[in-house]
């Protein structure tokens, strides 16, 4: 297993940097100039050099390079700076001093590193997903096993027609429906994610409740329609199994049965699904950010691809793919892990 | 040499062989009375089939252009919102009302379906194309298998909202000016979308042909010369179509809800052609006053897809023999 999971981990580097390399050259092809915005009286030649400052100048190849150096070699240094200086986790060690003034990815709209920008936006996409993500895991699971161990009752009739529903409509429509229903008519709900409210007290804290329900309501929703399938399918294939038919036999009562025995064993491919669905929640809330005006990661993308912020576009991009490679090598160990009838090795 | 063969003895009776007491049922015969049981899957292609006639027939039963703009008809509601508002600016002419410009909801829904359809069922297509390809090339050719197989892993890695929208952010410019604005928008969608999501049906279509090209028959066909392509077309692909028929109801669910999505964060077709997403994105804005002109193209959008999915669970059902028989 510890050679397995090596092996992946070993693999996955090759594999990332072959994505970050064609989404490079993606971004190369783009037809936009960073000077677009600058006055027509700047002289050409000053506005040259302009590019030059940012980088543009360079062939291709040198560029990609240049950007690799400053993404897996200043950046960690500078995130263990940090680590060491002012996170309350490991700010007991010594300073380390690892950054001494090399040049970061820097944004164009904002000339400041993007690292910088997107730590102040990973909380609030962190919050919203995060949470949505959970409260959707957490519906799912008993729907799908309460509907599984009623096969074909009106419960489990009406969940399969409620998570086909939830399936199909998109994150867009619901988003703007929520809106309709309980900010306009009912107003429940505020329709505007308010990224700057601090939780001081009860009262504030109600408000940052309130304000999250309906996006993470949108998202759990997509989560839940697909989880609850899987859990019910596992389910159905463990209920029938000889082991069940022992345990009852031997006199186990039917909730040891079904939320020990059955579920237990029924939880090993939806814990690999969960694992798998992380990455996706993640691109889907760029559609959920934007409904409800979260200024997360997503609406970062958005604006940083209107604004033709070619270096934010590049790292957002390669973090959302770290994701979907780091959420995969998870989902593989955690099954190997947790089902000794798979071995990899 | 042309001797007449002797009349055989008659057989003993009980050894003799009974004739079917049915007649033999075709294959896509008992497809279609399994998929006819599946009460959600018939109303699901009922409605994709209703929905693709109304937009291809509508334009010419309801003739209001689209693009029209009828400023004294503007924000006009649609008629059945007369029934609790006697007061509310409603006409026979505009049945679903119009928007801030004065353009007819229904024509632009018509021609906002016929949009979204085009792309759906073109991305869907494609998709296929490549999925079905790829996978049978994988599954046929060994020493492919590795190879396509990596390049598969790799585009599942690949983040697919975000490079749908830098792709199509990047290549607007070029593409309108070498196809006209909606000529080069549908090529791009199509293109990207259908890049981007044939992984599964390839990942599908190479486990059945692995298992396939060791069945008798394949040898069979083998044996007596034929060529390797020969048998992928008259041997394995007849046998794959279940498996890729499914993957195609997914696919133009997928490819119907990533075009809106794309009209709907205000990357996809120019401003002034109607699709479902863009009408629902144009929308937000006013939705406090004018709710239904968000909520007509999203239930068009999810009803849609929700009957694209029903379709696609009834079809697996029916295509998947060990399920058929009971």
């Amino acid at each position: 297993m510890l050679t397995y999971a090596i092996r992946r981990l070993v693999l996955s580097v090759p594999t990332l940097l072959f994505i970050s390399f064609v989404i490079f050259m993606l971004l190369q092809l783009a037809p936009g100039d960073p000077m677009a915005q600058v006055p027509l009286t700047v002289p050409p030649e000053v506005k040259q050099k302009m590019r030059e400052a940012l980088g543009v100048g360079e062939p291709a190849l040198v560029q990609y390079w240049k950007w690799l150096v400053q993404v897996f070699w200043i950046e960690p240094k500078v995130f263990i700076d940090w680590l060491t200086r002012d996170s309350w986790l490991l700010g007991w060690l010594p300073d380390t001093h690892l950054y001494n003034g090399e040049l970061r990815v820097i944004s164009w709209q904002t000339r400041s590193p993007v690292m910088d920008i997107v730590l102040q936006r990973i909380p609030q996409t962190l919050w919203v997903v995060g949470l949505s993500y959970v409260v959707g895991v957490l519906i799912a699971l008993p729907i799908g096993i309460y509907s599984a161990y009623r096969q074909y009752s009106v419960f489990d009739q009406a969940g399969t027609f409620i998570t086909m529903v939830g399936f199909s409509i998109p994150p867009f429509f619901t988003g703007p429906l929520l809106i309709v229903i309980f900010s306009v008519y009912l107003g429940w709900f505020p329709s505007i994610y308010d990224t700057t409210h601090v939780v001081r007290d009860w009262a504030s804290f109600k408000v940052q409740l309130m304000q999250m329900i309906m996006p993470v309501m949108v998202l759990a929703l997509q989560t839940t329609a697909q989880l609850s399938r899987y859990m019910r399918a596992s389910m159905l294939d463990n209920l029938n199994q000889d082991y069940v038919r022992t345990a009852r036999a031997k006199g186990l009562s039917e909730a040891v049965v079904v939320m020990v025995h059955v579920l237990r064993n029924s939880m090993i491919p939806v814990i690999t699904v969960i694992a798998l669905g992380v990455p996706a929640i993640f691109g889907g809330a760029i559609i959920t950010e934007n409904v409800f005006k979260v200024n997360g990661i997503g609406q970062l993308l958005i604006t940083a691809l209107f604004a033709n912020d070619l270096p934010m576009v590049m790292t957002l991009t390669f973090i959302f793919a770290v994701l979907i490679v780091v959420f995969n090598l998870i989902a593989d160990i955690l099954y190997g892990l947790l089902d000794p009838r798979i071995r990899y090795d | 040499m042309t001797e007449p063969v002797p009349a055989s003895p008659a057989p003993i009776e009980a050894l003799r062989d009974k004739g079917p007491d049915k007649p033999p049922r075709s294959k896509w015969k008992d497809v279609w009375a399994q998929f006819r049981k599946h009460k959600g899957a018939m109303v699901g292609a009922f409605f994709l089939i209703f929905i693709t006639l109304g937009v291809l027939v509508g334009p010419y039963l309801w003739t209001l252009d689209p693009q029209a703009l009828d400023i004294r008809a503007k924000d006009m509601r649609p008629i059945y919102t007369a029934l609790w508002d006697s007061s509310a600016k409603v006409s026979w002419a505009h049945p679903l009302g119009s928007d801030q410009l004065g353009r007819d909801n229904l024509s632009q829904l018509i021609a906002g379906g016929r949009a979204s359809m085009a792309v759906g069922w073109a991305a869907m297509i494609l998709s296929l194309v490549i999925g079905a390809g790829i996978g049978v090339l994988a599954g046929y050719f060994k020493k492919l298998d590795g190879p396509l197989m990596r390049l598969t892993d790799l585009f599942l890695s690949l983040p697919i909202l975000p490079l749908l929208l830098v792709a199509v952010t990047l290549f607007r410019q070029p593409l309108r000016a070498n196809f006209g604005p909606e000529g080069g928008m549908f090529i791009l969608i199509v293109t990207v979308v259908g890049i981007t999501s044939w992984m599964p049906t390839a990942r599908i279509v190479r486990g059945d042909v692995l298992a396939l090209k060791e069945r008798e028959f394949v040898l069979a066909a083998r044996s007596i010369g034929t060529r390797p392509f020969q048998i992928i077309k008259r041997h394995l692909l007849p046998n794959v179509l279940s498996p890729i028929m499914v993957s195609a109801t997914l696919g133009l669910a997928t490819a119907i809800i990533t075009e809106s999505a794309l009209s709907f964060l205000g990357v996809g077709f120019p401003s002034d052609f109607p699709t479902w997403g863009k009408m629902l994105a144009d929308a937000v804005a006013r939705m406090e006053d004018f709710p239904e002109r968000v909520i007509l193209p999203g239930i068009a959008i999810s009803l849609t897809v929700l009957g694209v999915n029903y379709l696609g669970d009834g079809l697996r059902d029916a295509l998947d023999p060990r399920i058929r028989g009971r």
